[in-house]
């Protein structure tokens, strides 16, 4: 491994979490564990059909329910605004999303109504007493399917489904790499829905107290600050200064928590209402109705190579199934996620991709784990390895020779993005060097006579994250700025406070961050504690999303750590009389030049700073600091992984022998929670290759709408993953650290997809759609005829 | 999820529990592991007015041997078949294939007899005692009767049991010696419930002939069955691998398998076939 660049002492060491004691012992502090005073349940009811006319609702026998206090539909909340789209693209068409549907359901799970009663049992015994007269209207729900001319029309403005045409590129330099080109490769991919499944399905608990008209939230959410931006300006109505969410330990999220939702703006409408706290919490079958799904594209890619197998040219066309309506940011999840990142890891001469979004009935779809970039790496991953078959040149050479080379950087990419560092060779070598590449292959070589099939796949993936910088984003239709904010609190004796605007939700930023003060401030870690997700104690916060809480977050902490530590060097200057310039500092101890014996601590600092006594002209007494970061770029992580499996032609079992994971997320805080992070991000890309898939009936019915049918990987699944990771620090933090969390999720996939095809190879086999389950690929062997 | 209202009632002993049954009729349901009523209750699928807890009926678990046989009470976990020293030494197949039921927290509550009565088509345990020929001893208003596993499950979530029954003890004859035994299972994914099961117990004459062959299936169709081909097949047959190849190739026939998103039914019988192999192998194996 490359040498780490330390800033301090604590940083890039594997300390153990401190929050997971009370997340072991059962004593973490979630939603649905808070009851208040007085406090009510509420239960929505649902459309069952995928798309219907409401002609009626009848609630006369649940509001007589007892303990029943309030049974609401669409009509009783006209007042509340629609639900806003946070990104925007030219020309899209935004159809109006209410928190209850008003005249037409749209997807199954869709809310018509919400009962109010006093406990839980009453509220639900109340919703089926609902009665709901549906007209049932026809139902498209594959977004090729809805964009045919006599498809079901789902919204009256929207003729052709169709919510906007978005491209990047150029069209007519691509068309010219493909002219000249010497081999085309064409492949249509699918690329399946997901659900995300946190382990804490979302859950809220709205209070409102007339006396000083203040209205706090309590919420599983992935950005506070953002919940209460948008639900209270936008949506509500209420001002920001009397709306409080707190958003406390949260287990999980990957995007689904980042949104908003109706139910959450519905309890605070009903508390308001009826001036009692609310809670709703989701069962699993309403997270999987509800919570916004992920993927679910469908793609025509062709690359264009040179006799050498120089890619000269990629032309994409992407049909992305953006569900019933438009989810906060759905819009920019199939465009500025997926369409920057189709350049890889290569010098791709011309590159052009545009993007259809449609409107289907099925449940809106927005950002998961690696949103839009895990679409990308599929695409680009999979064609090179197509290629190379085409060519008849190795996966991983294939690679090798198209590599944007390490004196190339900054690397301005086709499709708009400028790739600030990089080293790609390095990191494929070594996975190369940790898979015994050359003997896999040989081995593989051997297995096949003797009619075992071995698969290897590579992935060599890339990764925007840090999502940043704010004009760049505003530039491209974020209706947010996406820096970060933080707040250094040292107290009189000298322990800290920081509020961070970044949130965690399993990441273990408590830990992380309290690595960047500690050490830095030479204090111990305990000394350091981090508060995060709650809008009255921190200033603002955009949140946790696109891997970017260590550095755009964590950049923010350091930043007001050198505020804090640039004030506490002018009071030592002034208390040793000495010039400022003089002064060193080592860990705690401040000192002059020369006399680090004689120097005074952190602590007496801090402590001289709020007795005030004797500071230096003009200085202001206390010693904190806030600071708002906002880099100039995003960070690009990136890394080679590679997948061995063994197809079973038999029964088409897909075993996944090993797995293979070199990355280079710059820098690391805590190589423990990275480590942690790319296993989970690698568990869940294996699992949408093997085991994950959303499906729809052709009614609009979600078939995989529980644990029982939707498979998420569990450990046994899983084999123990080989990992390692190269080092190039991003330029664009100070801290020089990128972002882990999605990675694994970016990478996986496809990794496994190659493995997979490529154990199938001969069986002529060259595409099939995901998940591999075992009937799919032993259906594909049974067709091949080469059984 | 929360259950529609239901009276709660807690019997103490099997005749309390089958005077409760004959009262309520089907308007009760019996509690015992619960892991596949009460989804159903929170989910809403079904609604009752009584539940009957049979947990705590005294004697109603437990793992014995007496005269040639197991004895099983219903109430016994899957955890208990799996740890059982007695089961491994007489009935390995019945501990192997109850350690591959769910994960840990479904094995310590989850029993045989709601295992067995519930009759899930993707059970492991019907298949199990199918196999092994045994028999379940049930508990009536009249009375208590036998029946024979052969004649147990009827179809889809449905047995012999009579309106007002309750198995309470299933009892399996302790094989003979040179019996050898093997489940093969292919779980889903998600559910952990077989997709398919294969459940092969081979007893062996003289030489090194088939004397006895038992083959039983879950997963496939919509109950449990034996698979009555294959197993004539067998008897008195010498085993030749390829014989046991063919034997397996003809386990799903006569069983009109099922479809799903997962398995369709041409999928389902393939898988029958290759885990009948692997259990028919592995049975022989243990047979010599």
């Amino acid at each position: 491994m490359a040498t780490v660049m330390r800033p301090n002492s604590l940083v890039g060491t594997s300390v153990k979490r401190t929050e997971d004691v009370r997340f072991l012992t059962g004593q973490g502090h979630f939603t649905d564990d808070l009851t208040l005073p007085g406090m009510t349940s509420a239960v929505f009811v649902r459309s069952p059909y995928a798309h219907a006319r409401i002609r009626s609702i009848d609630a006369t026998r649940a509001r007589k329910h007892p303990g029943v206090l309030g049974v609401f539909t669409g009509q009783d909340l006209m007042a509340v605004n629609p639900l806003p789209v946070g990104w925007l693209l030219p020309g899209l068409r935004i159809p109006e999303r209410r928190v209850l549907a008003v005249g037409t359901v749209r997807h199954q799970g869709e809310a018509v109504a919400v009962i109010v009663a006093e406990n839980p049992y009453a509220a639900r015994d109340a919703a089926g007493l609902v009665e709901v007269d549906y007209e049932p209207l026809p139902v498209v729900v594959d977004a090729e399917a809805a964009l045919a001319p006599n498809a079901p029309r789902l919204h009256e403005s929207q003729p052709d489904n169709s919510a906007f045409e978005w491209s990047i590129g150029d069209a007519v330099a691509t068309d010219a790499a493909f002219a000249g080109a010497a081999h085309v490769i064409k492949q249509r991919f699918r690329n399946q829905r997901l659900i995300a499944n946190a382990i804490e399905p979302r859950a809220c608990i709205a209070s409102y107290s007339a006396a000083g008209n203040d209205l706090t939230l309590w919420l599983t959410s992935q950005n506070p600050h953002v919940h209460r931006l948008l639900m209270g300006a936008f949506v509500l109505g209420v001002p920001e200064h009397k709306f409080r969410v707190i958003s406390p330990d949260v287990g999980g999220g990957f995007g689904s928590k980042i949104f908003v939702y109706p139910e959450e703006v519905v309890a605070c409408w009903v508390t308001r209402k009826l001036g009692r706290p609310v809670k709703w919490t989701a069962d699993r079958s309403e997270s999987f109705l509800t919570d916004a799904h992920g993927r679910d594209h469908i793609t025509d890619a062709e690359m264009a190579f040179d006799a050498r197998g120089q890619i000269v040219g990629l032309r994409v066309r992407t049909i992305a199934n953006l569900g019933s309506g438009l989810s906060l940011f759905g819009p920019s999840v199939p465009t500025y996620l997926y369409g920057t990142l189709l350049c890889g890891q290569y010098r791709i001469g011309a590159i052009h991709c545009s993007v259809t979004g449609v409107f289907t009935n099925t449940v809106p779809v927005d950002a998961y784990r690696g949103a839009g970039r895990p679409e990308a790496c599929f695409v680009v991953e999979r064609l090179v390895d197509l290629g190379a078959l085409e060519l008849g040149i190795d996966p991983a050479e294939l690679r090798r020779r198209n590599f944007i080379a390490s004196d190339q950087f900054p690397y301005q990419t086709p499709v708009a993005l400028a790739y600030d560092s990089g080293n790609y060779a390095p990191a494929l070598e070594r996975a190369l060097e940790l898979a015994g590449y050359a003997q896999l292959r040989a081995e593989q070589k051997q297995l096949r006579a003797e009619g075992r099939y071995l698969g290897i796949g590579l992935s060599s993936y890339i990764e925007a994250c840090g999502l940043a910088p704010s004009q760049v984003a505003g530039a491209l239709g974020a209706q947010a700025g996406l820096y970060e904010s933080a707040q250094v609190r040292i107290h009189p004796t000298g322990k800290v406070t920081v509020y961070s605007g970044s949130h965690s939700h399993g990441q273990g930023h408590e830990t992380a961050f309290a690595q960047i003060v500690a050490g830095e401030l030479g204090l111990a870690l305990e000394d350091v504690e981090v508060i995060h997700g709650d809008t009255a104690q921190v200033q603002f916060g955009m949140g946790t999303y696109g891997s970017r809480s260590a550095a755009v977050g964590g950049a923010a902490i350091h930043m007001s750590v050198q505020k804090v530590k640039d004030k506490a060097r002018k009071i030592a200057a002034h208390l040793l009389e000495a010039a400022e310039g003089d002064i060193e500092v080592e860990g705690s101890n401040y000192f002059v030049r020369g006399s680090p014996e004689r120097g005074k601590q952190f602590g007496d600092l801090a402590l001289a700073a709020y007795l005030a006594h004797n500071l230096p002209q003009g200085l202001e007494p206390g010693l904190e600091a806030v600071s708002f970061f906002d880099p100039t770029n995003f960070t690009y992580p990136f890394g080679t992984h590679i997948a061995v499996v063994e197809v079973e032609a038999a029964t088409g079992a897909v075993t996944l022998k090993r797995y293979i994971a070199v990355d280079d997320v710059g820098n690391v805080i805590n190589p423990m929670i990275v480590e942690g992070q790319l296993h989970g991000g690698v568990a869940q890309g294996i699992a949408q290759a093997l085991w994950e898939s959303a499906e729809y009936d052709p009614q609009g019915q979600l078939l995989t709408g529980s644990l029982m049918e939707y498979a998420l990987p569990k450990a046994e699944m899983l084999p123990a993953f080989e990992t390692d990771r190269t080092v190039t620090p991003s330029p664009v933090n100070p801290l020089g650290v990128k972002g882990a969390g999605e990675a694994g999720a970016i990478a996986a996939p496809v990794a496994v997809a190659n493995a997979v095809l490529d154990a199938l190879s001969p069986f002529g086999i060259k595409y099939l759609d995901m998940p591999y389950t075992p009937s799919r690929v032993w259906a594909a062997i049974q067709q091949s005829g080469r059984k | 999820m929360y259950a529609a209202p239901f009276e709660y009632h807690r019997a103490s002993s099997v005749q309390e529990a089958v005077g409760l049954l004959q009262r309520y009729g089907d308007d009760a349901k019996l509690l015992a592991g619960g892991h596949s009523l009460l989804p159903v209750l929170k989910l809403r699928l079904s609604t009752i007015g009584h539940l009957i807890d049979i947990r705590r009926i005294e004697g109603l678990s437990g793992i014995r041997e007496a005269g040639g046989e197991i004895v099983i009470g219903a109430a016994t976990s899957h955890a208990a078949l799996q740890h059982s020293q007695l089961l491994q030494q007489k009935l390995p197949i019945l501990a192997e294939a109850a350690a591959q039921i769910g994960d840990p927290a479904v094995r310590n509550l989850g029993t045989i007899g709601g295992s067995l009565a519930h009759a899930d088509p993707a059970a492991d345990l019907p298949a199990v005692i199918l196999a092994l020929g045994s028999e379940l001893r049930v508990e009536g208003p009249d009375g208590s009767r036998t029946i024979a596993a052969d004649d147990c499950f009827t179809g889809l979530f449905s047995t012999a049991l009579r309106p007002g029954e309750i198995l309470t003890e299933i009892r399996v004859p302790v094989p003979t010696a040179r019996t050898g035994t093997a489940y093969e299972k292919h779980a889903h994914p998600a559910s952990g419930f077989a997709v398919v099961g294969i459940a092969a117990v081979l007893t062996a004459g003289t030489g090194n002939t088939i004397a006895q062959a038992r083959i039983a299936v879950t997963g496939v169709g919509t109950a449990a069955t034996r698979a009555g081909k294959a197993e004539t097949m067998l008897m008195g047959q010498t085993p030749t691998p390829d014989l046991l190849q063919l034997a397996a190739s003809k386990v799903p026939d006569g069983i009109a398998a099922r479809g799903d998103l997962y398995a369709p039914p041409e999928f389902r019988a393939q898988l029958a076939r290759v885990h009948a192999e692997r259990a028919l192998l592995r049975a022989w194996q243990r047979m010599r």
